[in-house]
């Protein structure tokens, strides 16, 4: 049988640099009096110009019937081009794809929800705009209403709904899409912690189903709990495309190298936020002998290495570490370390260490929030290096001391101290 | 199994077999456009009463009573009522269409669709007031002893069939063109007031030269509402020839639409 995704030597062009996303006919009408020479196109295809770059560089990769795919990559890899190419939002600008079936696509849960209208409509007007027939949706119309745990309110305009019955709602809309490929972009980051489990059952079921998914995230966890095939994309081309396992070592080699100096992902609002009177000029993870790593066994110490510089002087100077939930992505904890309270000079450097001695979080994946920036609450001072490092990742010794979970299973994130007394 | 093959260059020929496909999200496009507009029942419907009535009330004060402009055998309010019905579900139409590829983006963004049922879904919302315009008129007319004749049952399907037609081409165009330039939305509004002066909608085409008549018929709504007046007036008011080159323009302003939104219509979700 032929497979269910063929691409073919795939590439796209965008455009970047120019300020607006659209233009103005004004502009364009003094750009036309200012150089009317312009209207002559000399562009050919594989030209590239100054402001455009490929978000996909010959790409190539087949999908087999049934199969749950997952694609990662960090952000600007390509992930979101290549999905909004498969769901026909964009067109390539070189290359093919053929698909051998019905596509849907949540690209965004809860697209085209109207708040006026009432839940019921709502579920009509977003199955509708997500590919289902009228037919279809009445006779799903329960199910869905039951995932969503909606049953009081369906006839409640949906401005009155809270955030998580708004992104139940949703998600039970796109879950219910019975085309034979899903394509999915990071759906599992919304809603509470016991709604995303409900998510990823319902993932798993789907690809039971022997239905084909296509599973964009940055959710390792979620990628090695349903994808067997894992395809790793950086800047534009496919990096691995191999077993999951595999391709998320390689995922975290890439992550572990990447350096953070003043300007790393200075563009990326999600990644990288801040003021820019402070920047972080470089961040290392190291054991207590000085080697840098990133995983580490329960019980070790695990030090941070934290490089700024000041820009601008500014009152007082913290430094703040959290820890991300790798599924949920809700912070777990954090830790607040006062650098100085007095007034920080501009143009200074400094590197602190924070120490995390006998670390007691159990085994996983923890992306890093870290920030630093003045404790003045008045002034806004700081930059933020949100999932940008490598994720923290915590093992366990076989017969460890910390016996009080189970190692396959480790159910919450911290060990606190209990013992077993018996009569 | 149908496969699907997506390539660069597709042809810009209107696919009818895929709109076909997707009339269900046309209906339900249209149908959550009025829904949210008659949402609040009372106020929703109450502007569409009222603001035809205001507007015939100014007209027949300023233009039938001061400046006296001529409205043949009709009294000027009923002249210048039937005018507005047709020309306001133009403009209506013709509004929103423009507005709905930005309006919508959200969606063309996420989900993919033949994008050409937006603007054309809105022409329909708009003839929902159209309807409630329409009773008005024919009460209106009945009242003052103005009974449509029999030709109305030609006359209004035409009318309302060419006014669709145009306002959806002429929407067409100016969609695509609001994506790419925003400020066409401030533009538009001010265009519209435009085309109201260049249509006969306060005035009778009858005051016009013979040559200027020739041009006004490029505008296929000077036909249109000097048609509509006929059935009050049980007289012919335009010529055949005149209709026919409103007809034709019509046509050609659709057929022009759909070329220009095809053409861009690819690129709508990078730029919008």
């Amino acid at each position: 049988m032929k497979p269910i995704i063929e691409i073919n030597h795939l590439y796209k062009k965008y455009r970047i640099g120019v300020n607006l996303p659209y233009y103005t006919l004004r502009e364009s009408l003094t750009d036309l009096i200012k150089k009317p020479f312009n209207l002559i196109h000399t562009d050919t295809q594989n030209r590239l110009s100054r402001e455009e770059f490929w978000a996909l560089n010959d790409i190539s990769f087949t999908v087999e019937r049934g199969e749950v795919l997952g694609i990662i990559g960090r952000n600007g890899a390509g992930k979101s081009t290549l999905l909004k190419l498969l769901s026909r939002i964009t067109p390539p600008t070189r290359g093919e794809i053929v698909l051998r079936g019905r596509v849907a696509s949540l690209l965004e849960i809860g697209t085209g929800f109207h708040q006026e209208l009432t839940g019921r409509e709502n579920i009509f007007l977003n199955g509708s705009i997500l590919g289902l027939t009228q037919k279809e949706i009445k006779s799903k119309f329960d199910e869905i209403v039951d995932f969503a745990e909606i049953e009081k309110f369906l006839d409640t305009p949906v401005k009155f709904y809270s955030s998580g019955m708004y992104m139940r709602l949703a998600f039970a809309v796109a879950a219910h899409l019975d085309s034979e490929i899903l394509l999915v972009d990071e759906v599992l980051a919304v809603g509470d912690a016991a709604f995303q489990k409900k998510c990823l059952g319902k993932m798993e079921n789907v690809a039971k189903e022997g239905r084909t998914v296509l599973f964009i995230s940055h959710n390792t966890l979620a990628i090695r709990t349903l994808c067997q095939r894992t395809i790793l994309l950086d800047k534009g081309e496919i990096i691995s495309n191999d077993t999951t396992e595999k391709t998320l070592g390689v995922f975290n080699k890439i992550l572990r190298e990447i350096k953070i100096d003043d300007n790393t992902a200075i563009r990326d609002k999600t990644m990288r936020r801040g003021t820019g009177d402070i920047r972080f000029h470089e961040v290392k993870i190291q054991d207590i002998k000085g080697n840098n790593r990133t995983s580490f066994t329960m019980g070790e110490n695990i030090r941070f290495v934290l490089s700024y510089m000041i820009k601008n002087r500014m009152k007082g100077l913290a430094v703040y570490i959290a820890l991300r939930s790798n599924i949920t992505r809700e912070i777990i904890t954090s830790v607040r370390q006062v650098i100085s309270e007095d007034i920080v000079n501009s143009n200074t450097k400094g590197t602190v260490i924070v120490e995390l001695p006998n670390i007691s979080i159990r085994p996983g994946e923890y992306p890093l929030y870290l920030q630093i920036g003045s404790i003045d609450p008045k002034v806004q001072c700081f930059d933020v290096l949100d999932d940008l490092t490598a994720p923290l990742i915590i093992t366990c010794r076989e017969n460890t001391e910390y016996a009080d979970f189970d190692s396959l299973k480790p159910i919450g994130y911290f060990s606190i101290p209990s013992k077993l007394i018996i009569n | 199994m149908k496969s699907i093959v997506i390539r660069p260059n597709r042809s810009l020929s209107l696919d009818l077999s895929e709109i076909w496909n997707y009339r269900e999200l046309f209906y339900i496009f249209a149908w959550r456009d009025i829904k949210v507009r008659y949402k609040q029942t009372l106020l929703g419907i109450l502007w569409v009463i009222f603001q035809p009535i205001t507007s015939t009330f100014i007209f027949t004060i300023f233009f039938g009573n001061l400046a006296k402009i001529p409205s043949g055998k009709l009294p000027y309010s009923l002249f210048v009522l039937s005018g507005l019905v047709f020309w306001n579900f133009f403009s209506t139409s013709l509004s929103h269409a423009s507005d709905s590829m930005v309006a919508n983006e959200n969606i063309i963004k996420k989900v993919y669709f033949p994008k050409i049922i937006l603007p054309l879904s809105s022409v329909v919302v708009s003839f929902v007031d159209f309807i409630i315009n329409m009773i008005i008129l024919i009460i209106y007319a009945t009242i003052l002893g103005y009974m449509p004749n029999i030709w109305s049952l030609v006359v209004f399907p035409i009318a309302i069939l060419v006014s669709a037609v145009t306002a959806s081409g002429l929407g067409l165009f100016l969609a695509s063109f609001n994506v790419k330039y925003r400020d066409v939305r401030h533009i538009l509004p001010f265009f519209i007031q435009i085309l109201l002066f260049l249509t006969p909608v306060i005035y009778p085409l009858s005051i016009v030269s013979e040559q200027n008549k020739l041009i006004m018929a490029l505008n296929p709504m000077s036909s249109v509402i000097e048609s509509v007046r006929m059935v009050f007036y049980n007289e012919l008011l335009t010529s055949p020839r005149l209709i026919l080159i409103s007809l034709i323009s019509s046509v050609s302003i659709f057929i022009g639409g759909i070329w220009y939104f095809k053409q861009t219509e690819r690129f709508f979700a990078d730029i919008v």
